[in-house]
């Protein structure tokens, strides 16, 4: 049993993605799951990371519009309160990079 | 493997049924499939069904079907793949009958959808998504759909007035159909106007939750022809399946499942999509029907809208679809939704269906879908 979960661990290999990458496409969801009602509306993104695969998450901080081939980085951000007084879920979300500002 | 037959069909309007619970839908579902076949009992009972375990807080059907419909302590499984889980329990009757270990088997599909409203039906239907790493981020499935159709019209160029035609068409089909949901009509121009559910997904493209429950009797070829006229054989039966999750396609706007469970089945039927005669298609999401389109033969990709927009896909076209309204008029119960597609297709073929009649209908396909295509279960039938 233990040699099995060896073999299964084998095949998987830990990688981490810069977190950086674009959006491949997006939607905003009106009608949302329980945990979700106080955030409606949010949009939700398949982003295009750098290193080539497709990731589900929320697009966060977004003010103006939106465009499938935006640059957009990984952030963390609360997802949901399971309840009043239930565990505090903390997950990626990204948001759009933007231009610096010139520092005066 | 021998030969398999249905011989019986039964359904029961799909709607808002809050005065019936699961175990009525489907009896009900089942005594007119009796009816038809003139028959009173079965070997096994396989009842396709989502959705019980969260929308209804009820599993096992199989043993609670059986029971109320007075099946009294035969075989009775329930069969579950998401909105494909009404094509999987007739599947899995087609192989029980097909490999002789069972002589008749009862399929019956029932969902109970509108129990539950808001935030709790999506969190409910939201079950067969990824729930490691979609569920978790708010995704539903009609946010996926949406996402998808972006990508869709962004890549081949095609805008969203282009997809009308598939609204159109299920709901002038499901006006003439007595157990559609919505018998309305969706006039020209006004889909792309609808208000937005996710955009670009808006009411008039995604398909509505149902309550709703059909059935149908399988048996034996050589047994089918001494009970009824008329039986319909089962000329195919396969299933395919791809990732749960969209993001880990690799490429997103090809239904593969679709692709290979509809290349199995011609393989086994021996038919080309030019010998169908008729299509019952996963409508759930217009830019669903388009991809199936594409995937099973029937169009070059990036132009499966055009088969809408020519009327092709009309009763009268070359290729009818979604002939009694499909997901979209007639309604989504979820997992009875696949049987729902068999028994219309049946009609058809019987050539009982009436306004909705596909001229000389001899060969029907039917095409179930869990998820976005995660699971594809399709059928083909003759008479």
């Amino acid at each position: 049993m233990a040699e099995g979960r060896k073999q299964v661990e084998v095949q998987r290999e830990q990688f981490t993605f810069a977190g950086t990458g674009e959006i491949y496409s997006f939607t905003t969801v009106q009608e949302t799951p329980e945990g979700f009602d106080d955030q409606a509306p949010y949009m939700l993104a398949l982003v295009k990371l750098d290193e080539g695969p497709l990731i589900t998450a929320q697009l966060t901080d977004v003010d103006g519009e939106v465009a499938i081939g935006d640059r957009v980085e990984m952030v963390t951000r609360k997802l949901t309160t399971e309840g009043g007084r239930g565990m505090i879920v903390y997950g990626y979300k990204f948001r759009k990079v933007l231009p610096r500002a010139n520092a005066g | 493997m021998r030969d398999v037959a249905i011989v019986g069909i039964g359904q029961i309007p799909v709607g808002e049924h809050w005065d019936s619970s699961l175990r009525m839908l489907a009896a009900e579902a089942i005594a007119t499939a009796f009816t038809d076949a003139g028959i009173k009992q079965a070997d096994a009972l396989y009842v396709g069904n989502a959705y019980g375990g969260t929308l209804s807080s009820q599993t096992q059907l199989g043993a609670l079907v059986a029971d109320y419909a007075g099946l009294k302590s035969i075989e009775a499984l329930t069969i579950e793949a998401a909105e494909a889980s009404g094509a999987a329990a007739l599947r899995t009757g087609y192989l029980a009958v097909a490999s002789g270990a069972v002589e008749t088997a009862l399929v019956v599909g029932v969902e109970k959808c509108t129990d539950m409203v808001g935030s709790a039906r999506v969190q409910a239907r939201g079950s067969s998504l990824d729930a490691d790493y979609e569920a978790p981020h708010g995704a539903t499935l009609t946010a996926l759909a949406a996402m998808l159709m972006r990508r869709y019209m962004h890549e081949f160029g095609v805008t969203l007035d282009a997809f009308e035609g598939f609204s159109i068409n299920a709901h002038a089909n499901g006006a003439r159909n007595e157990y559609a949901m919505f018998r309305n009509i969706i006039k020209p121009g006004r889909f792309a106007k609808a208000p937005m559910v996710a955009d670009p997904v808006s009411l008039f493209d995604t398909a509505p939750d149902a309550d709703g429950a059909a059935a149908v009797i399988l048996t034996s070829a050589e047994r089918a022809a001494d009970l009824v006229p008329h039986p319909i054989r089962i000329a195919a039966s396969a299933a395919a399946s791809d990732t749960l999750t969209l993001h880990d396609r690799s490429d997103l706007l090809y239904l593969s499942a679709a692709n290979r469970s509809a290349s199995k089945a011609y393989s086994q039927a021996r038919v080309e999509p030019h010998d169908i005669h008729l299509f019952e298609l996963h409508d759930g999401f217009t830019v669903l029907s388009a991809l199936t389109l594409e995937a099973t033969g029937f169009a070059a990709r990036g132009e499966g809208c055009k088969l809408a927009q020519s009327g092709a896909i009309s009763v009268t076209g070359s290729l009818p679809i979604s002939t009694f309204g499909g997901l979209k008029s007639r309604g989504n119960p979820a997992g009875a939704t696949g049987v729902y597609q068999a028994v219309e297709a049946v009609l058809q073929l019987r050539g009982l269906a009436g306004a909705n009649q596909v001229t000389n209908a001899r060969t029907a396909m039917l095409q179930n879908l869990g998820g976005l295509g995660s699971t594809a279960i399709t059928h083909i039938l003759q008479v």
